[in-house]
């Protein structure tokens, strides 16, 4: 990589590269493409939370004029999964409903209204199965199963590992603070429904445009849900309009207009309606979280244990990676000598929850950061400074073995106590106002794919020709967060040309080399490495060719502002495309490619493969907010956040991804909730959505966003383009515990759950002025069958990053998990 | 076949109307229960403007009817005979971008994009009726355009740079950054 600091375009603040099209109205996003002969489709929801299909007619649906076809569970017999390890969901299914909304009938026809007609034709009996509601249910119900394949009654995943005598280092501590908290589940809303549109080509093979994150893994799957080679389908991921984690599992749609497609030789289309964006979900999960920490009185961490409860919903999903990430990261952000981490996954017959920004880490990052205010209080220590105390170490190896490189975090407290004035504010305010501080972490990557393999995870392709145009492909998936701009800028600041003059070429199967998607912060690090190694090879041979012409040093010649000149004779020179022309006459038609692949993780046990990634961002956010005592109404005025990004590469779009995600975060701690509830056994007592809409299911508007003050602390990391790290995801990561901190500051009371409304509030004031705990949260943890902890000896206690003891019965099979 | 096919028509006839859009008089086929966003969409060939929800939730399919921002899920297409739409793909003069286009591209107005047009347009309505809007008016002025990827930070900014823009403050203003370069 360049050592160079000085940059033309790293760093400066520009408008992004697709920037033009996005408010031209000219971005095509899926449900705008258009194609002769076109269908369209729509799909038949089960009303029922659980039941077995015991008919289905749909004979009178396929004689309604204007419908060219209708699909069943039969047209499809194999089943298909984001993860190897659960496998578990059928396009439409065919024998079993799990959740109200499940997919069980396609109609293809001439226009959406006919289909939609046509649905109400199908005819389906159902025989109606026992419903599991939640957790609590599905452990004590382990006779009524939702699915088979999973080794006890409900429970999907459930593993335990042990860092270190845990036990031990609590009985030796000065305190041990035990709490619980719950984090309520909620959905990624992004303003784009899912849309599809797939079509057969002229030879016959498959072309699939979809608004996904991860056109590379909707590929394989689609070979494997249609029976078709890989090299025959081409998946096309269209720019998304927002995605937010909601667009990175393999979609039921995605594979039934597929199969349509190449059945019918037609194009066909399917766009989601809202309340289906609310059914396919794949949303943040419901977690139960226990807690027991211990403290010495200098308010140093001795060791944790935490425990996990998720409400997985009706299917596999992303669920064992989030099992795995409601624990794996909670060693990067404090020091932590000892950690015992149990974590469990059910079924419910509820639509299944997946990765939402953050993936599994907001959940325990809540409660972690609440029980240390908790521990400041009891201690009488300053939150802030109990912080700054315990920041991980640069260049270490946590508990679990996962190796941290550069660590920001201190100067982003530093950096949130000064600019809010925090040292004036906190426990100083006047009744109803206060401030909570919080802090995070996240991986800039998955340090493994999801599914087992030794290849790059990121593959960057880079022509040059005669004409100067310069056009890299790369299959990483723009969903807003900027990526096409991130490859532009990287490919322009290494060949001194300009953002603009480099054509972008993404996302698309059939043309880009593999990225395996945009998910787990990893675009900018993987996509970004891959870019500057073809970019540097390019580069090799424009100065090759270049010196030659100069008769100059190559080690003299530079690439800056369109030109390629001696670094100490300017004048001495010519310009990009007069090199590009040299170099191909000297050494033929000019392209090279680049490649990533992460670090090999040091842990060597089983599940280690969850959690490693080439660098960690780090982020603190202070939050002010004031409480009506009377309303219990919750009023943000103002947040201050720093996040370490290791370097900007383009500050504008840095700041709009903090921004994001304190927006995001506030919506989650505030107001936003995916929940259910049971209708009366007369109307059918089925499990339903409680507002599948955007009216019902509230989210920030501009009048309720505070002033945010963004602050980007940049400490370059070694293995990241740049010193670039990830900035989409870690930063929503401490505002919902800040906001927690801050109402208990303002008023003395803890709400230990999400969302937190004003009835939460009002009924913690009420306990408060009646003398009891004024405290708002669950109150017990339910018994969990987890296995058998995996020993792990910490690094500093010995180990090899080996288990000392066999693993846990469930515990298993974790090294093909791996993940975002 | 033929003959329910016939009759399907027959059942579904289309009404024909002009639509005024962007300044361009056309005439168009369209089944009357379409919405005005489908007929934008579907029949017209304008994708431009999106749909979040097609229930008035989202704001993502605002256009402007005789200068006001509607909803276009929310109207009916027939019920715009003779009245002035204006769509996103109308803002531009020619390859010029608007204003408020220039300044959403240059300073973060636009994430993922898809709110973008709706949003632009509602600003659009706001600068026509005051061209020095204080941040709360902007505020309350997209308050019913929901976006997931800002936190509307950078949008009401980049309201703010466009109308002093338009107001002749020049194109070439310092794009606004987050503090930076603290070193760790």
């Amino acid at each position: 990589m360049s050592k160079r600091q000085r940059f033309d375009v790293i760093g400066k603040p520009r408008r992004r590269v697709d920037g033009r099209a996005k408010v031209t109205g000219q971005t095509r996003f899926a449900d705008d493409i258009v194609l002769p002969r076109m269908l369209h489709t729509k799909l038949l929801r089960s009303p029922h939370p659980h039941a077995r299909i015991v008919a289905i007619d749909a004979s009178r649906a396929a004689k309604h004029p204007g419908v060219h076809l209708v699909l069943t569970g039969r047209d499809f017999p194999v089943t298909f999964g984001i993860l190897p390890v659960s496998l578990d969901e059928y396009p439409l299914a065919p024998e079993r409903v799990r959740y109200v909304g499940d997919p069980l009938a396609a109609v293809i026809a001439r226009d959406e209204q006919t289909a939609a007609e046509a649905l109400d034709l199908i005819d389906v009996e159902y025989e109606i199965l026992p419903t599991i509601a939640s957790p609590e249910e599905a452990l004590a119900r382990p006779d009524v199963r939702i699915h088979d394949y999973n080794d006890h009654g409900n429970i999907h995943r459930a593993q335990a590992y042990e860092f270190g005598d845990v036990d031990e280092a609590l009985a030796a501590s000065d305190h041990v603070f035990e709490d619980i908290f719950f984090f309520e589940g909620n959905t990624h809303l992004p303003i784009e429904q899912h849309a599809a549109v797939a079509a057969v080509d002229g030879e016959g093979k498959l072309t699939l445009w979809s608004s996904t994150q991860v056109p590379h893994y909707v590929h394989r799957q689609m070979a494997r849900a249609l029976a078709m080679p890989e090299a025959h389908i081409r998946i096309i991921a269209c720019p998304n309009g927002g995605g937010f984690g909601g667009k990175t599992d393999i979609c039921n749609h995605e594979a039934v207009v597929s199969r349509a497609a190449m059945l019918l030789g037609r194009p066909v289309k399917i766009c989601l309606t809202r309340e289906e964006v609310f059914y396919m979900h794949r949303g943040r999960h419901p977690v139960l979280m226990k807690f027991r920490t211990g403290v010495n009185n200098d308010g140093k961490i001795t060791g944790m244990h935490l425990q996990t409860l998720l409400d997985g919903g009706g299917y596999g999903s992303y669920g064992a990676a989030s099992t795995f990430y409601t624990g794996a990261l909670q060693t990067v952000t404090y020091e932590l000598p000892r950690y015992r981490f149990e974590a469990c996954r059910v079924f419910t017959n509820k639509p299944p929850c997946g990765p939402k920004r953050g993936h599994g880490t907001p959940q325990p990052r809540f409660g972690q950061e609440i029980q240390l205010d908790k521990i400041a209080e009891k201690l009488r220590l300053d939150p802030a400074e109990l912080r700054l105390g315990m920041v991980a170490q640069p260049d270490t190896l946590t508990a679990n073995w996962l190796r941290i490189g550069t660590i920001g975090l201190a100067e982003c407290i530093r950096q949130v106590v000064d600019r809010s004035g925090w040292k004036d504010k906190h426990g100083k305010l006047p009744a109803g106002r206060g401030v909570g501080i919080a802090c995070g972490a996240y991986m800039c990557g998955a340090g493994l794919s999801i599914y087992w393999n030794k290849l790059p995870h990121s593959a960057v392709q880079l022509l040059v020709d005669r004409s100067g145009q310069v056009t890299v492909f790369c299959g990483a998936t723009e969903i807003g967060q900027g990526s096409d701009d991130v490859l532009a800028g990287i490919v322009a600041e290494m060949l001194g040309i300009d953002p603009f003059d480099v054509r972008c070429v993404t996302g698309d199967t059939g043309l880009t080399p593999i990225d395996l998607g945009s998910y787990s912060s990893r675009v900018t690090v993987m996509m970004g490495n891959a870019a500057i190694q073809a970019a540097e090879r390019i580069r090799t041979l424009l100065v090759d060719a270049a010196a030659e012409a100069l008769q100059a040093l190559p080690e003299r010649v530079v690439l800056a502002q369109g030109r390629v000149f001696v670094a100490d004779d300017p004048g001495k020179g010519m310009s990009f495309r007069e090199a590009v022309v040299l170099a191909e006459s000297k050494f033929g038609t000019l392209g090279a490619i680049g490649s990533y692949t992460p670090p090999k993780p040091p842990a060597r046990y089983k599940g280690g493969g969850v959690g490693p990634s080439p660098a960690y961002s780090y982020t603190a956010c202070v939050v002010e907010v004031e409480v009506d005592p009377t309303t219990g109404w919750i009023h943000v005025p103002k947040v201050w956040i720093a996040h370490d990004i290791g370097r900007a590469l383009n500050p504008v779009l840095a700041r709009g991804q903090v921004e994001g995600s304190v927006y995001m975060g506030l919506g989650e701690v505030l107001m936003e909730e995916q929940v259910f509830r049971r209708l009366p056994p007369k109307l059918s007592h089925a499990l339903v959505h409680k507002a599948p809409s955007m009216l019902e299911y509230k989210s920030l508007t501009a009048l309720d966003m505070p002033e945010v003050d963004t602050v980007l602390v940049e400490d370059p990391d070694p293995n990241c383009p740049f010193g670039a790290k990830e900035v989409g995801q870690g930063p929503l990561l401490p505002v919902m515990p800040a906001v927690a901190n801050a109402i208990f500051d303002a008023i003395g009371v803890r709400i230990d759950e999400l969302p937190i409304t004003p009835d939460k509030v009002l009924q913690a004031l009420e306990r408060k002025a009646k003398g009891e705990n004024p405290r708002v949260g669950p109150d017990h943890f339910p018994d969990v069958p987890y296995p058998e902890p995996m020993r792990v000896p910490p690094p500093w206690e010995g180990g090899d990053g080996n288990a000392v003891t066999a693993p846990g019965r469930s515990a298993g099979r974790a090294k093909e998990v791996a993940t975002p | 076949m033929n003959d329910v096919n016939l009759a399907e028509v027959e059942m579904r006839r289309n009404v024909r109307m002009v639509l005024r859009v962007n300044g361009e008089a056309t005439e168009v086929l369209f089944a009357p229960y379409k919405t005005l966003l489908e007929v934008l969409r579907e029949d017209l060939d304008l994708p431009g403007t999106k749909h979040g929800c097609e229930l008035g939730e989202c704001g993502a399919c605002a256009v402007l009817v005789d200068g006001e921002p509607m909803l276009s899920c929310l109207v009916l297409a027939v019920e715009c005979d003779g009245r002035s739409i204006e769509t996103v793909e109308g803002l531009a003069r020619g390859s010029e971008l608007h204003p408020l286009q220039a300044a959403f591209a240059d300073l973060g107005g636009a994430q993922c994009g898809y709110c973008t047009p709706g949003i632009l347009m509602t600003a659009k309505a706001l600068l026509d009726k005051d061209p020095d809007p204080g941040r709360e008016d902007i505020k309350q002025a997209i308050s019913g355009n929901l976006c997931r990827c800002t936190g509307y930070q950078q949008i009401c900014e980049s309201i703010e740079e466009a109308a002093r823009r338009m107001r002749g403050g020049g194109a070439d203003s310092a794009i606004p950054t987050p503090s930076g370069g603290a070193k760790a």
